[in-house]
């Protein structure tokens, strides 16, 4: 296996081209051995199709998100798992635009897509998944995942460093058997904290392991802009605009959730 | 009435895939209400189940550890009737993510003041469920007793007073109204005591212990059958990924607690073995998945 020493990982691009653009930009400048994306490349933003590009003249190496599932096979729904009437309805617009806009070339490639990636930084093994390392759609919250739990996930998938994202908020725990868990934030949408920058992560093996989250800002106003002559739901566009969440409140913890506006 | 196994039925199993949650039957059978559907018909007078005690909990907490448990829950009865019920929060507030299901009319400000700055302190939520039966009190009070709406919100206000913010589970009653408009009714509801962001759960009726007495019990067809988990999830039942302790053992699931085969052993690796869905109560699980678990938990499905 190709050894790396440092990385940059990043999850849910939720189509936000212009956030993706400039996380890849901001990379460059920094330099890696390697980029990972780890799934949920639509939703929510306008123009599925120009995060596609972007991505492979970067040679960003991707895996398959839950949304990617769903519009990669063209099924019924996104499999978020939505009880709250509200965030359904959300879901459904978001979702029936995003596989109205996705050319079945693109749809063709994310279907295709591992649903995991493994490689060896430094000396750690490093396990990339979506949601978590035994199913795509499971919510790993930083409040709501106890260390045990990580340690016997990370224990049974043999591996000193777990990579995910699918909350939409990142999060980094060292566990007690000096293994790793690192949700890797998302460039979609800011993380409910009232800035409208996003994030990814740059993960170093030398001299020592170091988990690092970068943010990132871009032109947040034209992304908005966009949203809105595609008459995309102005309840995305405020998130976009604020920092703030405005759907999809129900599945956030409580710490999660106090820490948000909405 | 307890909940007795289908007699005769031919009940599919489903295998114990990994201990996600570990619940506390901590407030034992007592409750200080004596609501008319309660699935274990918990009262002031029922003793049937005791509490758990804090060292008891500590040694269930440190089993599971070693199994790697992600999330606790805790219910009854009602579990602040248990003098025990803040110490064991907060301890387990060290090891991971707690929930406590509660009627919300006896919280004291005391606690709430200590376990706010127990969860203050730990990495983890503590998440409050205060249960209710309808968006109003023309709606709860019949099932739950007079002022027992007024009650709870009043629970909810002093909840919100500490910065928690707690789920409602509204228990679907009246078969006529939708989940929808119940979820918009109970949200009104609390935005109306000002709960700015309700956090609302809609649950369906068990139709076991005192509901199959006020509305009726379950029909003969309604059980869980091979065919029925034939391109099913069966991921998505609780019993799939959760057991509960008592002060008799480790049951199967908060449900059926008061059944004989629900005790399935003394350690939680006893219990780690797969269960038949010969009861009634099995079928509601089938029918709406994942009932019991918070919104955090997501969906089990595969």
């Amino acid at each position: 296996m190709l050894e790396r020493n440092r990385i940059a990982v990043f999850g849910g691009v939720y189509s936000n081209h212009l956030a993706l653009e400039a996380a890849l930009a901001d990379i460059r400048r920094r330099g890696a051995d390697a980029i990972f994306c780890l799934g949920d490349l639509g939703a929510f933003g306008p123009h599925p199709d120009k995060v596609f590009p972007l991505l492979r003249e970067a040679n960003v190496l991707c895996i398959q998100g839950n949304y990617d599932h769903s519009i990669g096979n063209g099924l019924a729904d996104c499999q978020c798992g939505y009880t709250d009437p509200r965030d359904n309805h959300f879901a459904r617009i978001s979702y029936a635009y995003t596989l109205a806009h996705t050319s079945a070339e693109n749809r063709d490639w994310m279907k295709a897509l591992p649903a995991q990636r493994r490689i060896q930084l430094g000396s750690r093994r490093v396990l990339m998944c979506h949601g978590s390392p035994r199913r795509t759609n499971e919510f790993l919250w930083e409040s709501t995942t106890s260390s045990a739990f990580l340690d016997q996930l990370a224990e049974e998938s043999d591996a000193d460093v777990i990579l995910a994202t699918h909350t939409g908020i990142k999060w980094h725990r060292e566990l007690s058997s000096g293994r790793h868990f690192v949700n890797v934030g998302v460039l979609g949408r800011p993380e409910n904290d009232g800035r409208t920058n996003v994030w990814y992560a740059l993960i170093d093996a030398r001299p020592e392991f170091r988990v690092q989250f970068v943010p990132v800002e871009y032109d947040h106003r034209r992304l908005a802009e966009e949203m809105r002559s595609e008459r995309l739901p102005e309840e995305f566009v405020q998130t976009i605009t604020t920092g703030w969440w405005t759907t999809c409140l129900e599945v956030l913890p409580q710490k999660e959730r106090r820490r948000g506006k909405w | 009435m307890i909940p007795l196994p289908i007699t005769g039925h031919d009940a599919p199993t489903v295998p114990l895939r990994h201990l996600d949650q570990l619940w506390f039957q901590a407030g034992g059978t007592l409750c200080n209400l004596t609501c008319r559907h309660c699935f274990i018909s918990c009262s002031p007078h029922n003793h049937e189940f005791g509490f758990l005690r804090l060292q008891n909990v500590e040694r269930w907490l440190a089993e599971s550890l070693r199994l790697g448990v992600k999330e606790y829950y805790f219910t009854g009865g009602e579990p602040f009737l248990n003098p025990d019920m803040a110490a064991i929060l907060e301890r387990t507030l060290e090891f991971g993510p707690a929930s406590v299901l509660t009627n919300g009319t006896v919280l004291k400000d005391e606690w709430l003041q200590r376990l706010r700055a127990a969860e203050e302190r730990s990495p983890y939520s503590l998440e409050f469920r205060v249960s209710v039966d309808g968006a109003s009190p023309q709606q709860n009070d019949p099932i739950r007793g007079e002022g027992t709406f007024s009650r709870a919100m009043e629970g909810i206000r002093k909840l919100l007073a500490f910065d928690f913010l707690p789920i409602v589970t509204v228990a679907q009653m009246n078969g006529d109204e939708s989940a929808d408009q119940l979820f918009a009714d109970m949200v009104a509801a609390l935005k109306n005591i000002g709960y700015a962001r309700p956090r609302v759960k809609i649950l369906p009726a068990l139709r076991i212990g005192a509901e199959a007495e006020r509305a009726r019990g379950y029909r003969d067809d309604e059980r869980v059958t091979r065919e029925m988990l034939t391109d099913f999830d069966d991921g998505l039942l609780l019993c799939s990924f959760s057991r509960i302790v008592s002060d008799r053992g480790v049951h199967v699931c908060p449900i059926l607690i008061e059944a004989p085969d629900s005790l399935l052993g003394d350690s939680l690796a006893d219990a780690s073995i797969p269960f038949a869905l010969r009861h009634h109560a099995c079928y509601t699980c089938w029918q709406y998945g994942t009932i019991c678990s918070n919104p955090s938990a997501g969906l089990h499905d595969a």
